[in-house]
């Protein structure tokens, strides 16, 4: 219980940080306050120092930050000035689709990933070791947003995308972690054994690489997170992540703010759930 | 696989030879604009045909496969090498270093990082060399890029730690530095592999990204990145086969440098 | 047999209500804007998204006819400026309601131009009505007769009521209520907006139809122009309003129809140094930028033919002035481009002292000529000119670096840490009338962006301008006025504080269902007869 509320108050304390720093960020880049519309030929003097006075809403960072968390101990999560709605509404909106999208995304990507991955090392193939590795490479390179671009124009699901995305890095880890795996002793003489081939996976490797595996589940919550960007953009799916490219190009502080303390939080808990599941396993084999 | 592995190093020696010497081999300079023929297709003056400006592709490839085949594996290993000290010395002290890299590695995850590149093109002088400029991009990723792989290389060194391997180490006196370099880092080396292939082409295509920050390769000189940065205004309406060659060449050298230094055999 | 009766009965109805919805889903047209609007307040709209909600939806007394570019009257019957040009009095059009209901008047008149000249609304169109300090008197006469009366003359009054929307003084809905052919039904933030058929809207067609005859207008928030390009030609939308000279040239290869080319723009594309003595740069760049024959050797080695040949493919082409030679009486007929010559470049670089040393130019203190160009990123022309500007100062010994950004650091840079040497940009210009851009050339202003906010001109020829400018500001003699903007483009073409690069082409994109459209070079080069627009049964069928 004791490990419990300290492994909470370590995660509040990350989130009051991550929230910060993104705030930090956000504030310190150039560009923060900044309005096209100032180059509009129109404008007289006055409206001109009124608008750049208007966009200069929090030059203290600190009063701000503390403003924006009495402001959201009372469930308001603040303004958008890009999109003219209050936070809380645009993500009550956009929030399902994009745990729509990484949901179906990461499925994808683990399905294949560690399927084609045990398959390969299992199988003893280098056939289908080449074959699955070069399916990963090319996939690795192809950029996200071509990906997304070429699923647009099959009018294919973008959610797709965010899973070709995710399953080339979930392939080279697992492949190398269970390559590993299947070549210690202990693997080698139950084979030697004549142990069939999926209980030794079951029984003997993937205990060993668990930790690990569910290390990089953590990870890989981050790394759909990232993907879900272009292809929410390009794909035209509204959801976090075409919010969040719109909140970067207006320097949206407050909905940034709020995004950057979202991704911290799912972060935070994936890899929470992946400790909290390794750990016994851990403490099993030990 | 040996065959196959033959043929990936001769591939590799065969690419890095052409981009080498691409000053010789490269029909014409890679800022040469052939204002005349732009968009021209394949032909005996240009292999490869003229991109908008009317500049040789082809040397262009060459070009951009020399800056990019130096770099990218050069981040690629940075990254890998910060995972690999950061990870693994969280992973093999534990309890408070453990704790507190791990929170920075969730803070590292998490962070709008967009707007730290955008500050440090602000603290750079406008007027770059491009090499400058690409070398600092790829820099900026390498020190960037280790998060993900520190967490999975921490799980690593835990378990790594309860092994045999290192209790049969400590017990024949070793410890401390030499433990953790000598027994702990080398078994970590499958998932530093992982990150080391995972970056390669990851960073090639963030560094075709950065130009909208205006860090990343300057014009003219060409990199990968920014050769593959064509094929996001790809559309059914302006296909060409000739603009899928880099995005072929970046797929076969990665997939062959795979093939070359991969040790372990199934 | 009843029963067989009934079912028929059913049957029909069902086919009859599904043909009615069907009906009522296709009419609707579809198009992207590339951005969200900043806002639904017309009388607060600035950037371009904004303005094609308020030309769909707000109702304004007269209207520039895109094509005749006449005045031609819609809410108001006719009008009157005074000769001092100070005043103007409005007849208004008897029995129209806004969207909601509410019945309009010159009161509403009042009320809107009360609100726009408010100094604290800080609105841009409030701005161009401002030539001096003072307020603004309304006077109304009976519901429908207003005189609206300025503190000083303002040139061109009447043609700066094409931008004002009404806005309703007593309406419940305020801004929301509206007197154009749609109102703002729906808005999914960041997604789409959705505008439907005022069914209050006043105009009918000749065979007194109601207009508009479209009923529903859909929005799409897309910032990608490839996919948007993708999208038409999948039938999703039904026209761009605004095409690059690659897309359209691939149009016009696969669907000739579907290509339109109005000629040459308002707008162009410019490049300046930046003078501000204050800026952050070497004093031997200073003194580079400021001398008048290093801007003109730099606009003699840029080749334009080549930049609207190859950038364009041909849909643009060499600028001379801030005036478009599109704005036919503005523009000064006898100036021409500045011709490519390398020589007439290093002639007049050797004036300054410049000589070139084994392909480098150097200055008199032997430093090597070097600088750099900001642009705005994603922006492929622009991009693509700087690129081939680098190439042509090559050839003159100069290393050009091109540097691009994200727009608000740009912005920053150009307006408020002037930490950059030159920038390229371009001039969105929809106004013909030159008074319209006194904020660029007062050396005064803020947008005067080569050296904004000077206290006193910091040259000659900057005085002249600010003195040729006021004074046609302040005088309504049309003849007059043409030769003091004649002889600002005279001075801007001979200074060059701007290189003008290139004017583009007004290029555009309609599928063929959509019927009345007849593309213009002004703003909305497609849609500006919106209440005309028609589309054909094909759209319907497939949507």
């Amino acid at each position: 219980m004791r490990k419990l509320v300290k492994h909470a108050g370590r995660m509040v304390i990350v989130l009051l940080l991550g929230g910060f720093l993104g705030a930090t960020l956000v504030r310190i880049a150039p560009g923060y306050g900044v309005d096209e519309e100032e180059l509009d030929s129109r404008l007289s003097q006055e409206s001109l120092q009124a608008l750049r006075q208007s966009q200069v809403h929090d030059r203290n960072l600190a009063s701000f930050y503390l403003r924006y968390w009495a402001q959201l101990l009372h469930g308001n999560f603040g303004f958008s000035v890009a999109l003219h709605e209050p936070v809380r509404q645009l993500l009550a909106e956009r929030f399902p689709e994009t745990l729509k999208s990484i949901g179906m995304g990461l499925a994808i990507g683990w399905m294949f990933g560690l399927g084609l991955a045990t398959t390969a090392v299992m199988a003893r193939s280098s056939v289908i070791d080449v074959g699955a590795s070069l399916l990963a490479t090319i996939l690795l390179c192809i950029p996200a947003a071509v990906l997304a671009l070429l699923f647009v124009i099959a009018q294919a699901p973008g959610r797709l995308v965010i899973g070709l995305v995710v399953f080339p890095k979930i392939f080279h880890y697992a492949r190398n972690l269970l390559v590993r795996s299947v070549a210690l002793p202990h693997v080698l003489t139950a084979r030697a054994k004549g142990l069939g081939g999926l209980r030794v996976f079951v029984w003997h490797v993937l205990p060993v690489a668990a930790p690990q595996l569910f290390a990089l589940a953590g990870v890989s919550v981050c790394i759909a997170f990232a993907a879900a960007i272009p292809v929410e953009v390009l794909c035209d799916l509204p959801g976090i992540g075409q919010l969040a490219w719109k909140a970067a190009l207006s320097r949206d502080l407050e909905l940034l703010v709020n995004l950057t303390m979202i991704v911290t939080l799912i972060t935070l808990l994936a890899n929470s759930a992946a400790e909290l599941v390794a750990q016994p396993m851990r403490a099993g084999e030990v | 696989m040996k065959a196959f592995r033959v043929t990936a190093i001769l591939f590799l020696v065969v690419v890095s030879a052409t981009c080498l010497l691409a000053d010789f081999v490269a029909p014409a300079s890679y800022a040469q604009q052939f204002r005349d023929v732009p968009n021209a297709d394949c032909s005996s003056q240009h292999l490869l045909g003229t991109d908008d400006l009317g500049r040789d592709r082809f040397s262009r490839l060459l070009y951009g496969t020399r800056v990019s085949l130096l770099l990218a594996p050069a981040a690629a290993l940075l990254s890998s090498l910060l995972a690999a000290l950061i990870g693994g010395s969280a992973g093999f002290v534990g309890g408070w270093l453990e704790s507190c890299v791990m929170a920075a590695t969730d803070l590292f995850l998490s962070l709008p990082w967009l707007f730290l590149l955008i500050s440090v093109r602000a603290l750079l002088p406008l007027n770059v060399a491009p090499f400058t400029s690409v070398v600092i991009t790829f820099g900026m990723l390498g020190l960037l890029g280790w998060a993900g792989a520190a967490r999975v290389i921490c799980a690593d060194a835990r378990t790594l730690c309860g092994s045999d391997v290192v209790l049969l180490a400590r017990a024949s006196g070793s410890s401390g530095f030499r433990l953790l370099w000598r027994h702990v880092l080398p078994n970590l080396k499958p998932i530093l592999y992982a990150q080391f292939w995972i970056s390669i082409p990851v960073f090639i295509l963030a560094e075709a990204n950065l130009g909208i920050l205006g860090l990343g390769v300057a014009e003219p000189l060409p990199s990968w990145g920014s050769l593959l940065r064509e094929l996001e205004s790809f559309s059914a309406f302006n296909a060409h086969p000739r603009q899928f060659v880099p995005l072929i060449l970046l797929i076969t050298t990665v997939s062959c440098f795979h093939l070359a230094l991969q040790k372990e055999e199934l | 047999m009843r029963r067989r009766l009934i079912l028929s009965f059913l049957l029909i109805a069902l086919l009859v209500n599904a043909a009615a919805v069907r009906a009522q889903a296709g009419n609707q047209l579809r198009f992207c804007l590339g951005s969200e609007p900043k806002t639904f307040d017309p009388l607060l709209v600035a950037d371009d998204a904004s303005e094609t909600v308020r030309y769909l939806t707000g109702g304004v007394l007269m209207r520039l006819n895109r094509r005749s570019q006449q005045l031609e009257p819609e809410l108001a019957t006719s009008w009157r400026v005074t000769q001092k040009g100070n005043a103007i009095t409005f007849m208004l059009r008897e029995n129209v309601r806004f969207s909601d209901g509410t019945s309009f008047s010159a009161e509403d008149v009042a009320y809107t131009m009360q609100r726009l000249m408010d100094p604290a609304l800080h609105s841009p169109t409030g701005d161009s009505f401002r030539s001096s300090d003072g307020k603004v008197l309304t006077q109304v006469a009976g519901k429908n007769r207003i005189t609206i009366t300025f503190s000083a003359p303002i040139v061109g009054l009447d043609k700066l009521f094409d931008q004002v929307a009404i806005v309703s003084a007593r309406s419940p809905q305020k801004e929301r209520a509206v007197l154009g052919p749609y109102y703002l039904a729906e808005n999914k933030a960041g997604s789409y907006l959705l505008l439907k058929r005022n069914s209050n809207y006043w105009k009918h067609d000749a065979a007194g139809r109601q207009l508009p005859y479209i009923d529903s207008v859909r929005l799409d928030i897309q910032q990608n122009r490839d996919i948007e390009m993708l999208r038409l030609t999948r039938g999703e939308i039904d026209f761009i309003n605004s095409l690059n000279g690659e897309y359209f040239d691939k149009l016009a290869a696969r669907a000739p129809q579907m290509a339109f080319d109005a000629g040459v723009s308002l707008d162009s594309e410019e490049m300046w140094f930046n003078l501000v003595p204050t800026a952050p740069l070497p004093d031997y760049k200073k003194a580079w930028f400021a001398s008048t024959n290093f801007r003109r050797a730099i606009s003699a080695s840029i080749h334009r033919d080549d930049l609207a040949r190859v950038v364009f493919r041909g849909h643009a082409r060499p600028a001379v002035s801030w005036i478009s030679p599109a704005n036919q009486f503005w523009f000064n007929q006898r100036l021409r481009p500045h011709a490519f010559d390398r020589n007439v470049a290093l002639q007049a670089l050797g004036q300054d002292g410049f000589r070139l040393q084994n392909g480098v130019l150097r200055d008199r203190g032997g430093h090597a000529v070097e600088f750099s160009v900001i642009t705005n990123a994603g922006n492929k022309d622009r991009e693509r000119m700087a690129t081939m500007i680098q190439q042509d100062l090559g050839g003159i010994g100069i290393r050009l670096n091109v540097v691009t950004l994200d727009f608000p650091s740009l912005i920053e840079r150009i307006t408020r840490s002037f930490n950059y040497e030159a920038c390229l940009l371009g001039l969105v210009n929809d106004d013909l009338d030159p008074n319209a851009q006194m904020n660029v050339w007062l050396s005064s202003a803020e947008n005067h962006q080569w050296n904004p906010s000077q206290k006193a001109p910091a040259t000659a020829w900057e005085a002249e301008i600010d003195g040729l400018m006021r004074a046609q500001a302040a005088s309504l003699d049309v003849k007059k006025r043409k030769q003091a903007i004649d002889r600002v483009q005279q001075i801007v073409w001979e200074q060059e504080p701007f290189i003008y690069l290139v004017n583009k082409d007004a290029l555009s994109a309609i599928s063929a269902g959509l019927h009345n459209a007849h593309p213009v070079v002004l703003r909305p080069q497609v849609y500006w007869n919106i209440d005309q627009l028609t589309l054909g049964t094909e759209v319907a069928r497939n949507r």
